[in-house]
């Protein structure tokens, strides 16, 4: 017995597959873990599984065509990505889209990313053991997806935006449900921090794991609320803001801590902001036309365009060659989540296995941004 | 910075750069040769700290040069500059990596790579990102073409 305590027993790295089928990677994401025992010496994602090439469909089809091909990779935010390119067609035409269109994007973006934190609250504690956060999560989300239905007729790929303005005007119940949904959700929210945020094992499952500091979140690009959490203010709804932002007041939500109770935390305190966001427009919907009209078919001017909102996950830039066809020379899609996920390695090395599924479920993938 | 004293700073560093005031951005075309110097100026001069790579892509203009696209913006100081490092070449482009300038650059080049077949030299791991590793071409090239999987406009 001695003798076996004092020999160093040999260790050996090995590696294990995490993927593509995996309930936590959310999607058909594949990680390569290389493995002490249980401790992680390396994360290489394997990405691409569901990649359409969406970039290279965008330059054969008509801008109006590009604003529904968005939908289709950042699916959470889908409404916001759309606003993308509409506005860097509209900034590259120099329209000025009419006060009442600026408001209803705004409030629309701003249901988009509650409804994704909603989902992303649901699912990071399904994934860290807990299925009653998925149907609280969904319980509150069904109601803004019913909002969405009855304005733009889809509930999840929404299509509302068009270059110019919003396809067709606001449903007469929009307000009244709007402000119904944020009087519910103002009562359900502490029930959400009692459930989760106050819990003892997902407190000691988060706190401290996966860290990342200020300066290897700025190296990585990673943006939104991952980077906010280590105190990377990035916010380009304050830093570059479009549509209706300027108006209205809101807090830029940093912490210090990058682990991934601040990422938590740092999403929790975004829905109350965006609560009150909603709130101070929602009465203030400018009367005037939804539309300004636009040719059939939009040639933008030669030149190049680079429009950034801020999605529920980060930065997603819209970068646009014109060479003054009717089809973009190349457009660009800077996804949020594809800079999040190259920091994953950094944050997940010496973390256990149980810490990576955390660190995952804290970045927020949604993969077919990733993959395009 | 302003953009007349990063147009200097660019223009003292590499004499021969096309530097101009784009619709948004202030755009530096330059060599691809010099491209790697200049951007290591950039991320550490203390005027400039460009920190923050934002956007990085690559751009084919057929027949006879590519191009790689590096958004730059400073969180001090807030300033943002499009760096382009122009290729020659279509066959066999090369440049230099700049992922330990900025770690998010290893991803993006190797999706460069994958989608354009530019090299990265002293890339740690240049391999395919998004395709698999037996796809033949590049697909965001001008001249590529899949009899099967394109539809023709």
């Amino acid at each position: 017995m001695e003798r076996i305590i004092a020999s160093q027993p040999e260790t050996q790295e090995y590696f294990i597959n995490m993927g593509p089928q995996h309930p936590s990677t959310h999607g058909v994401l594949r990680l390569v873990l290389t493995l002490d025992g249980e401790i992680i010496k390396k994360v290489e994602p394997h990405i691409g599984y569901i990649h359409r090439s969406i970039e290279k469909m965008c330059e054969h089809d008509s801008y109006q065509q590009i604003v529904h091909l968005t939908d289709r990779m950042d699916y959470l935010s889908c409404h916001i990505n759309n606003e993308a390119v509409c506005l860097a067609v509209e900034n590259a035409l120099q329209l000025e889209v009419p006060e009442r269109v600026k408001v209803i994007r705004t409030i629309i973006a701003e249901l988009q990313r509650l409804s994704s934190h909603q989902l992303w609250w649901g699912v990071m504690g399904m994934d860290l053991g807990a299925i009653t956060t998925f149907l609280y999560g969904f319980r509150d989300r069904e109601m803004i997806t019913d909002i969405f239905e009855e304005t733009c007729g889809a509930r999840l790929t929404m299509n509302y935006n068009v270059p110019g303005g919003l396809m067709f005007d606001i449903h007469p119940n929009f307000q009244r449900r709007t402000k119904e949904f944020v009087k519910h959700f103002k009562k359900k929210l502490p029930e959400y921090d009692d459930l989760l945020s106050n819990n003892i094992i997902f407190r000691q499952r988060t706190i401290g794991i996966g860290r990342l500091s200020k300066e290897d979140a700025i190296s990585y690009g990673v943006t939104g609320p991952t980077a906010r959490a280590s105190g990377f203010s990035c916010d380009v709804r304050k830093h570059h803001p479009y549509s209706a932002y300027p108006k209205v007041q809101f807090k830029e939500i940093l912490r210090t801590e990058g682990d991934c109770f601040a990422r938590y935390q740092c999403r929790m305190d975004e829905m109350r902001e965006s609560l009150s966001i909603i709130e101070q427009l929602i009465d203030n919907i400018p009367e005037g036309p939804y539309k300004v009209p636009t040719k059939a078919v939009i040639k933008l001017p030669k030149g190049e365009w680079y429009q950034r909102v801020e999605t529920a996950r980060g930065e997603f830039g819209v970068y646009i060659i014109s060479d003054g066809q009717r089809s973009p020379y190349r457009l660009k899609f800077r996804s949020p989540g594809f800079s999040n996920l190259s920091a994953l390695d950094h944050m997940a090395r010496g973390c256990k296995i149980a810490d990576l599924i955390a660190i995952m479920s804290t970045i927020d993938l949604v993969i077919p941004d990733i993959d395009r | 910075m302003t953009n007349e004293a990063l147009q200097h700073f660019i223009t003292e560093r590499v004499p021969g750069a096309e530097v101009q005031q784009g619709v948004q951005f202030l755009q530096a075309v330059v060599p691809s040769t010099k491209a790697r110097n200049l951007l290591i100026d950039l991320r550490n001069h203390p005027e400039t700290r460009f920190d923050f790579l934002f956007c990085l892509t690559g751009v084919d203009y057929p027949p006879d040069h590519m191009m790689v696209v590096y958004h730059l913006k400073s969180t001090e100081f807030g300033h943002q500059l499009v760096v382009k490092s122009k290729i020659p070449t279509r066959e066999n482009p090369e440049t230099d990596t700049v992922c330990d300038i900025w770690r998010t650059a290893e991803f993006h080049e190797r999706e460069i790579f994958d989608l354009f077949g530019i090299r990265f030299t002293n890339h740690p791991d240049l391999r395919r990102l998004l395709l698999t590793d037996d796809w033949i071409g590049y697909p965001l090239r001008k001249d590529y073409y899949d009899p099967v999987n394109m539809i023709e406009y």
